[in-house]
């Protein structure tokens, strides 16, 4: 077990440096590094400091050094439109998506999964129909549609909910269900598709054997193992997440580092957006490395690997 | 066909049974016309090549068959004079585990991967007895050492993968048996096991069904099983049930061309052997079967009125009968 | 689903004819501003006019002629995207699939390197550095499908490599470059061809949703996710600026993800998994 931690980890790290290469190159793609992490305004002082502190008057793998050097350090820059440094300003929004992401996730799981179950189970019915347009359509809305569309319905037409911003559960709402909108249709089919093998299993036979009650079989025996496609896939979902954040809180005005993502590149802040892609890579390999923990808790069959 | 008159306590029989797969194709008559009983106590051979129709008709009497498609059309399956085809699916599950059991050929997969054995057992336990976990967990010791594993208090708590085929399998019995059921299904139970496993398992099964009491429908295509497990013994192709009786007489006096090749067929340890013999040609597509006799197509001794239409029973011996033509003149 | 989905066909068709016909179908020009007629209201609504059947945007420019032309300004940057994005993926799925050691291995961790991050960040980073414009985002855009076009097709590729006729084509002398376009290509083409079909919708969406986010094509030129983008501060007063963009984005990805659908159940049933 601790071996395959350890091998998650690896993989990740080599992961993180591929996307802090290609991160490092397309900044320097351009020609002019400088004017990239510095604004309009910048005086030649700066320009000069700045070509120091990059090492740009120097070769490409000292330059390379130097970015890792900062980016170990915890430097990743300096966001020029919020003057502050860029990893400040990631952190600082962080918890408010920290705030929604679950709830999508929970919100996603809940509808998702049963969704896929009694589909299942139905197959070929009706509901196991209705279920399927819903996983279409919710996979063919655009979300920034979606939360458009929600905000008009239900903050402007209705009245019932605020249209934005950070505030009390009213306001966490129809951001989290924009959030998680794409997702239900993932995991109901990913679980409906799962359930269909297990059902007729040996092992569900044996269940039934035993005289257990079709309800046991079904949503004891079979989800259980239907769960285990969903956990491997689990780690690629809260990546979407992460990123359909960027869209979710650009239409709800939530200040998280989706919005933060959003800002950067309407005001070109390379610096700040640099600095968000690598953190957020990190942010997912995490995750992805929790996920892989837990689906080995999940399956004792990859114990033994 | 019912095998001549049948003395004795009967527990299960099975009356004119048709199962047939509804599919786009076509229909598949898996099980066309079944009939057979099996006394208590005794074990009934059910014998025949892949795709006769031996686990359908065993998932049949257990009402299990895969959803969608598969339905059993006519006849009756008597458990104790009660027919199960008229059982609610409450009914139906109460019976199942203590009034009829069985067990499934693959080991590998007809455990589930994500619970321990433990977990499995208590499943089965607690539907007849409901007790405090301790007492559950001493019961189900108690069935892993019936079945002959050894250290059972540790392999509660271990998963399917981390044991043998073997043991695996000797767990499925322990689960199909725990419910005490007067009737086993044992669906080709050795055929996944390695050889030299396999004899130990059948001693187990032999042991148990003493010990018990226990009817057993032994499913197999192994005649050399037959005969080391079975009282009786019936032969079933492509759909039907050829030949049906004691298994010294059928083994001594093979009646139905079938069972004669079946015979033939395994090799002989005793004596020269030439060429193992084969039987030529293939069962018929049980979507499109013949109007006669089914093994006429394969048969050498194969006369015009066996294509046209199909044999009934002839007995052979006591409670030994044989579906063939040949036999009329006899 | 046997059933031939002809609705959904219908709208398909509907969208390529606007694209390929925009200049003589859209009654307005897109770009052109009149500001007097700015902000009207569908012709179903109140205060609608005939001339508008869509409405108009705070510019005055008619919401039908833009939905028109930027069929066009969709469709264009879908079919370069998955012709760049796809045909890579085609590429490096054959080879890492013939190939295999360690050609197959450092592919396929690229390819799993692609799936774990998401590609949209790259998108937005390659559209600060290089600029907005067509290029940026076909490139964007062709990021996210390759790896999904190379795994599937590196797995179909595994399989042929076990056929008869392969070994026949080495046995012959074929050199592998050979082997692998005359031989593996026209055979992984079904499977290529449903992939497209299957992933036009995710462009369709990728782009809208760059548009949106600032990173697509500048304006003036109209795409579906600026438009929604534009009326997204006006939605109290002129929803249909937003709204109508969208519904004609959600019926385009609705249609082709059915006849998608329709056509990998003809094709290619194995990839029911996806």
């Amino acid at each position: 077990m601790k071996r395959y931690i350890v091998r998650r980890l690896l993989q990740g790290l080599v992961l993180l440096c591929m996307v802090a290469t290609i991160v490092f190159f397309l900044g320097r793609l351009t020609g002019n590094p400088v004017d990239l992490m510095l604004p309009e305004d910048a005086t030649a002082e700066d320009r000069a400091s700045m070509i120091k502190t990059l090492g740009l008057d120097g070769p490409l793998h000292e330059q390379f050094f130097l970015f890792v050097g900062h980016a170990l350090q915890g430097d990743l820059g300096m966001s020029i439109r919020m003057r502050q440094p860029a990893t400040e300003a990631f952190f600082s929004r962080l918890p408010n998506t920290l705030a929604i992401i679950p709830w999508a996730l929970v919100l996603a799981m809940g509808v998702g999964i049963p969704l896929g179950v009694v589909a299942a189970r139905n197959r070929g019915g009706l509901i196991d129909r209705a279920a399927g347009t819903i996983a279409v359509l919710g996979i063919a809305m655009p979300s920034f549609w979606l939360g458009i569309l929600l905000i008009f319905v239900f903050s402007i037409e209705l009245g019932w909910l605020p249209s934005g911003r950070m505030g009390g559960p009213a306001h966490y709402v129809l951001p989290v269900i924009t959030l998680s909108a794409f997702l239900v249709a993932g995991f109901m089919r990913l679980v409906r598709s799962a359930m269909l093998e297990v059902m007729d299993s040996e092992f569900a036979k044996l269940a039934r054997i035993k005289g257990l009650s079709e309800t046991i079989v079904i949503w004891k025996h079979c989800l259980r193992n239907a769960l285990i496609p969903v956990l491997t896939l689990w780690g690629v979902f809260v990546g979407n997440l992460i990123t359909g954040a960027i869209i979710t809180e650009t239409v709800f005005a939530w200040p998280g580092i989706g919005r933060l993502t959003y800002e950067a590149v309407i005001f070109r802040d390379f610096p700040l957006l640099q600095a968000i892609i690598i953190l957020k890579s990190v942010l997912i390999l995490g995750i992805n490395l929790l996920v892989d923990i837990l689906y080995a808790y999940v399956d004792p069959r990859i114990r033994l690997t | 066909m019912t095998g001549g008159e049948m003395t004795g306590d009967v527990i299960l029989e099975v009356r004119d049974l048709h199962t047939h797969f509804f599919l786009r194709r076509g229909v598949v008559k898996a099980v066309d016309g079944v009939s057979f009983s099996v006394r208590r106590g005794e074990v009934l051979g059910l014998v025949g090549e892949s795709g006769c129709g031996k686990s359908v008709t065993a998932l049949s009497v257990m009402r299990l068959l895969p959803q969608g498609g598969a339905r059993i059309v006519q006849g009756q399956v008597l458990l104790n004079g009660e027919n199960l085809l008229d059982k609610t699916p409450r009914e139906m599950r109460e019976i199942r585990g203590s009034g009829i059991s069985m067990i499934l050929q693959d080991p590998q997969t007809s455990l589930n991967p994500v619970f321990t054995i433990g977990e499995q057992l208590r499943e089965a336990i607690f539907r007849r007895t409901r007790g405090r976990k301790s007492e559950i967990m001493r019961e189900a010791a108690a069935a892993l050492c019936r079945v002959e594993i050894a250290a059972p208090e540790q392999r509660l708590g271990q998963f399917p993968h981390e044991m043998s085929g073997g043991m695996k399998q000797r767990v499925v019995g322990a689960i199909a048996m725990s419910g005490r059921p007067e009737m086993l299904i044992a669906d080709e139970p050795t055929t996944a096991l390695d050889v030299t496993i396999q004899l130990q398992y059948l001693k187990l099964l032999k042991r148990l069904q003493q010990e018990t009491g226990m009817a057993i429908l032994f499913i197999t295509h192994d005649f050399g099983v037959v005969a080391r497990m079975c009282d009786r013994v019936a032969v079933m192709y492509a759909g039907r049930i050829v030949e049906c009786g004691p298994v010294r007489a059928v083994f001594d006096h093979p009646s139905h061309p079938y069972t004669q090749a079946l015979i033939a067929s395994v090799p002989k340890m005793t004596g020269t052997t030439e060429r193992l013999a084969t039987i030529e040609g293939q069962p018929p597509s049980l979507m499109d079967l013949p109007a006669g006799c089914r093994f006429a197509a394969r048969c050498p001794h194969a006369e015009q009125r066996c294509h046209d239409t199909y044999p009934h029973a002839f007995a052979v011996g006591a409670e030994h009968t044989a579906d063939c033509w040949r036999l009329a003149a006899a | 689903m046997k059933r031939v989905p002809w609705i959904p066909i219908c709208i398909i068709a509907t969208m390529v004819i606007m694209a390929l016909f925009a200049p003589l179908l859209a009654p307005y020009s897109p770009i052109d501003q009149t500001l007097p007629d700015k902000l009207l209201p569908p012709v179903w609504v109140e205060g609608g006019r005939q001339e508008y059947i869509f409405g108009t945007d705070a510019f005055g420019r008619d919401i039908l002629s833009r939905l028109i032309f930027g069929a066009r300004v969709s469709l264009i940057i879908a079919l370069l995207a998955l012709t760049a994005g796809g045909g890579i993926g085609l590429v490096i799925g054959i080879v890492a699939g013939y190939v295999g050691g360690v050609v197959d291995t450092i592919l396929m961790r690229l390819v799993d390197a692609a799936f774990t991050f998401p590609a949209i960040l790259f998108a937005l980073l390659l559209a600060v550095t290089m600029g907005q414009g067509l290029g940026t985002l076909v490139i964007a855009i062709g990021l996210l499908l390759w790896a999904s076009f190379a795994r599937i097709i590196r797995g179909e590729v595994l399989a042929l490599k076990q056929r008869d006729f392969v070994a026949l084509a080495r046995v012959r002398g074929c050199s592998a470059p050979r082997i692998m376009l005359t031989h593996i290509l026209p055979n992984v083409l079904n499977t290529f061809v449903v992939l497209v079909t299957l992933n036009i919708g995710v462009v369709i969406i990728a782009e809208a949703s760059l548009s949106f986010l600032g990173a697509g094509v500048p304006p003036p030129t109209p795409t579906w996710g600026l438009m929604i983008s534009d009326g997204r501060g006006r939605i109290a007063d002129a929803w249909w600026i937003s709204l109508i963009p969208g519904i004609a984005i959600t019926l385009l990805v609705l249609s082709v993800n059915l006849f998608g659908d329709w056509l990998r159940d003809r094709l290619d049933p194995r990839l029911r998994q996806l």
